[in-house]
């Protein structure tokens, strides 16, 4: 096997601290009843989901910054309004100090998206199977005016081909006729094609296997180091995020319920839903142990529980968790949103 | 003992207009009774066709094209179709990765579950509808008499699962067929259901054939795994031995390319280069041997056997004490790698 390592990355400092993605409020709500006529006649009434809830986060320059949440938690929902796809509800996402959802001139607003790329999950879904390789990752160029020569734009392709471990001469060719761990390369070089610092990874490896994730993440990191990138990684799977991330935020029906540094989060977790999902995920390294799965499950988002969303779940409840929704305090090195830890019921350090 | 499940040498095929392609390869192994055994592999390595093959489902024009399949002892691939009908859910009960694939949308839970009790043993209906509920509860289900009278839709994913093991294991089997049973549900729900079919398994001594591409669940759930690429028999063994000495190079390097919760994060995840080959263009020889870092003159041109080493079998030629011997630079690579090359050593190239 080629044996590249995938150690952790280290944030690339350019002397300022001001973070490079600040997300203040963050909320999304979607309107989920039927049209106002079919409502009147059925007497049924207005239907709303929240997605997301009031989201703060900052990601600093050059670093990983992973969300994580079991499906439905509202990570991808998250991802849309920080590109740029999906306007958000409330709150705001600044990049480099520019509100993307503010009205701007066009020109300022060209500019930050340039610098915002994503890549989805599904390298299936997200390539369009009509078009070459070529043109699929010089749509970019071509959509912020880059490159205008169509020579100079063709050796750009290459050059990104090669930068992803495939061959320039792959431009010619179908999506169809590449793995889907290929496919999530193009999907790479193609999200690069636009020279951006911030790069948003909805799930980028979940639907591959194993061995070929392995190829993805290491690839994700290479490019980190002699790119500079910064990163919001997002995804289900809490020992891949222990191996890409620098921050950990945990995401529970749409709010953030933990945030810290990824070896404080994995070594010393604070909320009792991180402290559960560590403890209840199957782990290759874990043979034969006996555990405790959390009780329950998650529940509807249309009608989260009040108060803290997970109490119905939580074996620490008391009096004010069905009630109050409890704030992101500071524990140390992480912030945590829990009645129980505020009120030192459990003590927050492990030491 | 005879093995609860006995797999011997089989094939299964898939004519196409393009040709004839072996989906499944001279694949053998047991399971004891109340053993789990684990079957792992990339995304069309063969796991779901070898279960389909075993409970006479294959998908037409799919076919098993040679060896035997054996229940208790007793041959099954070649009964008529009415007969695997009975042994369906009498002997062996199933449980797949969508729970509506099981689940009558239409009728109540409580009547899907009398009427399996009832088509397999001879007792009144009341005592059916007793036994169902008592299922109920023991998979988990909260009030479970009340929710006899709902519908499948009424339930989350999760209770829907609990449900689909209820019926599985509703006429006491010999074995039940688990085909990826918590791929689709959240990882906290994951753990329950998991934990679940291993409890309710080994009370009941049944045999259990775990089929998934989770590698963390199978470390916690198996006591033997099979690991299948391509559709063959790279290596099986005891968990254990799987997970922590592989033998088979590309078992080897996947459980060096999974990540885990208690290994040290800076220390390299391993990545295996290219990715499994299509069913239309497995290599000659050994079909791991394009991504093999240990590979030599003959696995490019022989197939492979399945040959001892440890407590396991592997399907490699690094175990073969017989014919070419490798290299001695890819023993020394392999040793260092914890590989227990047992090929003598053959000169340096
Ligand atoms: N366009 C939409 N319309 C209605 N509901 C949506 C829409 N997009 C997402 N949701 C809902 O918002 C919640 C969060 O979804 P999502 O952000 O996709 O979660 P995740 O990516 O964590 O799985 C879910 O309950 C989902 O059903
Ligand atoms: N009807 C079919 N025609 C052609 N190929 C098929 C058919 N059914 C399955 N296959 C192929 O058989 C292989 C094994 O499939 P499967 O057993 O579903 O894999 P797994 O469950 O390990 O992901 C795959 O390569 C799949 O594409
Ligand atoms: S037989 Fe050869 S190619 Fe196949 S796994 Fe063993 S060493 Fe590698
Ligand atoms: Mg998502
Ligand atoms: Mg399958």
């Amino acid at each position: 096997m080629s044996v590249e390592a995938l150690s952790r990355p280290r944030p690339a400092h350019d002397g300022t601290d001001a973070p490079l993605v600040e997300i203040v409020g963050l909320g999304r709500t979607f309107d989920l009843s039927k049209r106002w006529l079919n409502r009147v006649l059925e007497g049924s009434g207005k239907v709303t989901l929240t997605a997301v809830d009031g989201v703060d986060m900052s990601i600093r320059r050059g670093e990983t910054y992973a969300l994580v949440g079991e499906s439905g938690s509202g990570k991808s929902t998250i991802a849309k309004m920080v590109v740029g796809l999906l306007p958000p509800s409330a709150g705001s996402v600044r990049i480099d100090g520019v509100d993307i959802w503010k009205e701007l001139g066009g020109a300022e607003q060209r500019q930050i998206r340039r610098r915002i790329q994503m890549i989805f999950q599904d390298p299936f879904a997200s390539l369009n199977p009509r078009w070459r390789v070529g043109s699929i990752i010089e749509e970019p160029i071509k959509a912020f005016d880059l490159i205008t020569d169509k020579r100079e734009r063709e050796n750009r392709v290459g050059e990104l081909l090669s930068l992803v471990g495939l061959d320039p001469r792959d431009a010619g060719k179908f999506p169809h006729e590449f793995s889907g761990g290929q496919r999530q390369r193009i999907a790479i070089a193609r999200a690069l094609s636009s020279s951006p610092e911030f790069i948003v990874c909805d799930e980028p490896t979940s639907a591959l296997d194993v061995s070929v994730q392995a190829q993805v993440l290491n690839l994700l990191r290479d490019l980190q180091e002699r790119l500079g990138l910064t990163y919001l990684f997002i995804s289900h799977n809490l020992a891949v995020v222990r191996h890409v991330a620098n921050r950990v935020g945990v995401l529970y029906l749409g709010r953030l319920v933990e945030e810290a540094p990824a070896r404080t989060l994995f070594s010393d977790p604070q909320h009792p839903y991180t402290k559960m999902l560590l403890d209840s995920v199957p782990d290759i390294d874990m043979t034969g142990r006996e555990r405790t799965p959390i009780a329950g499950e998650i529940p509807n988002p249309v009608n989260p529980p009040p108060g803290c969303h997970f109490h119905p779940r939580c074996p620490l409840r008391f009096e004010p968790c069905d009630k109050v929704r409890p704030p992101l305090k500071e524990y140390g090195q992480s912030r945590a949103a829990c009645h129980a830890l505020e009120e030192g019921r459990v003590s927050a350090h492990r030491d | 003992m005879t093995a609860a499940l006995s797999v011997r040498n089989l094939r299964v095929e898939i004519p196409t207009r393009r040709g004839v392609l072996t989906a499944i390869d001279d694949l053998s192994f047991d399971i004891a009774p109340g053993e789990v055994l684990g079957v792992v592999g990339e995304s069309g390595a063969g796991k779901s066709i070898t279960g389909s093959a075993i409970i006479g489902l294959l998908d037409p024009p799919g076919r098993v094209a040679g060896g035997e399949i054996l229940l208790s002892g007793e041959r099954i691939d070649n009964l008529s179709p009415s007969a695997m009908r009975q042994i369906r859910g009498k002997r062996i009960g199933m449980i797949f990765q969508d729970p509506l694939t099981s689940l009558n949308p239409l009728y109540r839970i409580g009547d899907q579950l009398t009427e399996t009790i009832l088509t397999h043993e001879a007792i009144s209906a009341k005592a059916a509808a007793e036994k169902a509920e008592r299922l109920l509860v023991e998979v988990g289900i909260p009030a479970a008499g009340t929710r006899m009278s709902s519908y499948p839709h009424q339930f989350s994913g999760g209770m829907r699962q609990r449900v689909v093991i209820a019926l599985a294991l509703a006429a006491d089997p010999e074995l039940v067929i688990a085909d990826e049973p918590t791929t689709a549900l959240d990882v906290s729900v994951q753990a329950q259901i998991i934990a679940l079919i291993k409890r309710l398994c080994k009370d009941r001594g049944t045999s259990v054939m775990l089929i998934t591409h989770d590698m963390g669940v199978i470390a916690e759930t198996a006591d033997r795994v099979c690991v299948l690429y391509a559709g063959r028999l790279a290596e099986i063994g005891a968990v254990r031995d799987v997970v922590k000495r592989a033998q088979h190079p590309y078992t080897h390097g996947l459980m060096a390319a999974i990540p885990s919760l208690i290994d040290d994060p800076n220390e390299k995840l391993e990545q295996i280069p290219g990715s499994m080959p299509r069913l239309g263009a497995i290599p000659a020889g050994c079909a791991f041997n394009p991504r093999c870092t240990y590979r030599f003159g003959r696995c490019m041109r022989e197939r492979p056997g399945i040959y001892p080493v440890g407590a396991s079998d592997a399907s490699c030629f690094l175990h073969d004490a017989s014919g070419e011997a490798p290299p001695a630079a890819v023993v020394r690579n392999a040793i260092d790698a914890g590989i227990d090359v047992r090929a003598s050593e053959g000169a340096e190239p």
